[in-house]
């Protein structure tokens, strides 16, 4: 599927939760060497969001959505893989064994969504605390409501 | 919402126990650890040979070996990195990179600034090159708006000076840093001098030395100044001289290649599976940039070389940001002859406020100015990637957005937080004093790191 925004449309593709390393082995196979990039989106608090009409009665829309972007250095090109996440069952496949590179992504997912990764070795926080509450770029955690206190000062 | 999540810092009593300790993000001993994480810190999962493994697993007994802490204030580490060391005797065996010191949620700051306000945010997250940041997340709105292809010439050759003029005073806090790492502290001050000249030249046209916030969705800022061609020849006369000198001071000299020549070798598919970018991919020999192989603003029109190593050491990457000065001087060259008039910003009244002539006479422009500064423009609905060559690598920036004036989720893919990846296999097998180069040649920005 193209979605057209701007100049150039990128190549975007809906992918099931259990596809998703099947269409990762696949693409390598194509000639995608490097899982470039990957995040997630947490669509809470807009559940609707664009997606071609065409895909759009394929795919069942959940509240996270796992964005991963490959990149061919061979034929020059990209591909950007979004898979759907339910938010009681927030688990997907870890993509380290075809990815190593995903490693420290994959970390900063399950540290700010809470998605996690299973298969993935370390799949620890590496941005926050170890003993952090929450996690942070979910749109049900409140930024702010976190009294701030200063040491020592006079109140 | 069914599961409400509750922010409180306020930590189990296992961990206040602990004091410092973050538990299992540190670098764990090997009695605790599955093999598959051991092999992955010793870049078994980057296709060894069996008997390799096999050598590696299990062949260290704990009571040989012992796990220091280097960083996060070790004055080699760039800033806040800490790394976990396993050392016997003076080899690292393992390391494990910890980071988040400097972690401030710019990602979900994003989320509340508007489009308009949004590139002061970006901006802080590479420090050593903000002008790419904010050009990355430039051109990620202005292909949300469809306008990608509507910006004025005028504002695309500006920016591509800028961009490249960022290169060099980026690699030129390398190469001072670099050389303060490994010992010769005189290129320490010769690398800010330089790099102060191009800082100038950035506050001459931008109002500011660094986090400028001056390449905006829709064109830049402002117009170039008067006098700033010469202000830019200065530079490049000056330059050449300068990098002849860094060549006899570090590149010909005996101590310096012996302490960088293969110290941090990595091979060009273990650098493409931990999806390094930039001059650690291009050090294996790998010829792979963005400018030349998915050419964006007009980077097809000037003519440059793609600067590759052969042996994907230290020295390869120190050599290749040097020479990457020199060809970023020379797309400057041709910036300059090529630097078209014209408007600097696109005139679309939607996401560019009114000229300040036209406030003092119109109401209707001072209405559209503060509507534009307070509300921002709204974006439409949709989510792109954008990617472009930084001075460390390929940095790219997604948005997803809601239809609102503010960014649904920004994401930027820092490539130092990805490049810090390669350090455990780089560093495996060498010296404390050669993890202390592999740092330096990776040239990690760690406002990027931690974001």
């Amino acid at each position: 599927m193209a979605q057209v925004s701007g100049g150039v449309a990128d190549d975007v593709r809906f992918v099931a939760k259990t596809d998703y390393l099947k269409t990762l082995s696949n693409l390598r196979t194509e000639g995608f060497e490097m899982c470039v990039d990957l995040t997630a989106v947490d669509y809470l608090t807009h559940p609707g969001r664009t997606i071609a009409p065409e895909v759009a009665d394929q795919i069942s829309l959940e509240r996270f959505e796992v964005v991963v972007n490959l990149l061919s250095l061979s034929q020059r090109r990209r591909v950007r893989l979004r898979v759907q996440i339910s938010e009681s069952d927030a688990i997907i496949d870890s993509a380290f064994d075809l990815y190593p590179g995903t490693e420290a992504m994959e970390r900063e997912v399950f540290d700010m969504f809470g998605i996690k990764f299973s298969g993935h070795p370390d799949l620890t926080r590496i941005l926050m605390p170890e003993d952090w509450q929450g996690h942070p770029l979910r749109k049900d955690y409140a930024s702010g409501n976190i009294p701030v206190q200063f040491k020592g000062a006079a109140s | 919402m069914t599961t409400t999540e509750n922010p409180t810092n306020s930590g189990s009593a296992e961990v206040a126990a602990a004091g410092t300790s973050e538990g299992r993000q540190e670098l764990q001993l090997r009695k605790d650890i599955s093999t598959k994480e051991i092999l992955r810190g010793s870049g078994a999962v980057l296709r060894m040979s069996e008997s390799e493994v096999a050598a590696l697993a299990g062949t260290q007994s704990e009571d040989q070996t012992m796990i220091i802490n280097m960083g996060p204030q070790h004055p080699s580490t760039h800033g806040v990195l800490r790394l976990m060391l396993e050392l016997n005797g003076e080899t690292v065996l393992r390391c494990k990179p910890v980071i988040g010191y400097l972690h401030t949620g710019m990602e979900k700051t994003g989320e509340s600034l508007t489009f308009m306000q949004g590139a002061t945010n970006v901006t802080r997250m590479d420090y050593a090159s903000p002008l790419n940041n904010e050009l990355v997340f430039a051109m990620t709105t202005e292909k949300l708006l469809g306008i990608d292809q509507d910006i004025p010439e005028r504002a695309v050759w500006i920016r591509m000076l800028l961009s490249e003029l960022n290169r060099i005073s980026s690699h030129l806090l390398f190469l001072a840093t670099n050389g303060m790492d490994i010992g010769a502290v005189s290129m320490m001050l010769y690398g800010f001098r330089e790099r102060e000249e191009v800082l100038r030249f950035f506050q001459k046209v931008t109002g500011l030395r660094m986090n400028h916030n001056f390449i905006r969705p829709g064109g830049v800022a402002a117009d170039l100044p008067a006098g700033w061609r010469d202000e830019v020849l200065n530079l490049l006369e000056a330059l050449p001289k300068r990098l002849a000198e860094y060549e006899i001071l570090m590149t010909g000299q005996p101590i310096w290649r012996e302490r960088l020549q293969g110290v941090g070798v990595i091979t060009r598919d273990e650098a493409i599976a931990l999806s390094a970018t930039g001059p650690i991919l291009r050090s294996t020999g790998f010829s792979w940039d963005l400018r030349r192989d998915m050419p964006y603003l007009r980077y097809d029109k000037v003519e440059f070389d793609v600067i590759v190593g052969s042996y994907g050491d230290a020295f390869d990457r120190y050599s290749i940001r040097l020479n990457e000065i020199r060809e970023s001087m020379r797309i400057v060259g041709q910036v300059l002859d090529a630097m078209p008039q014209g408007d600097y910003r696109i005139q679309d009244k939607k996401v560019t406020p009114p000229p300040r002539g036209r406030i003092d006479e119109s109401m209707e422009a001072l209405i559209h100015h503060f509507k534009i500064f307070t509300e921002g423009f709204k974006v439409p609905e949709g989510e792109a990637y954008v990617a472009i060559e930084s001075p460390r690598g390929e940095i790219a920036c997604y948005i997803a957005s809601d239809g609102s004036s503010t960014p649904y989720r920004m994401h930027v893919r820092a490539p130092s937080f990805i490049n810090i990846q390669t350090m455990p296999l780089m560093m495996r097998g060498g010296l404390v004093a050669d993890a202390v180069a592999v740092i330096s040649s990776v040239d990690p920005v760690l406002g990027e790191v931690d974001r």
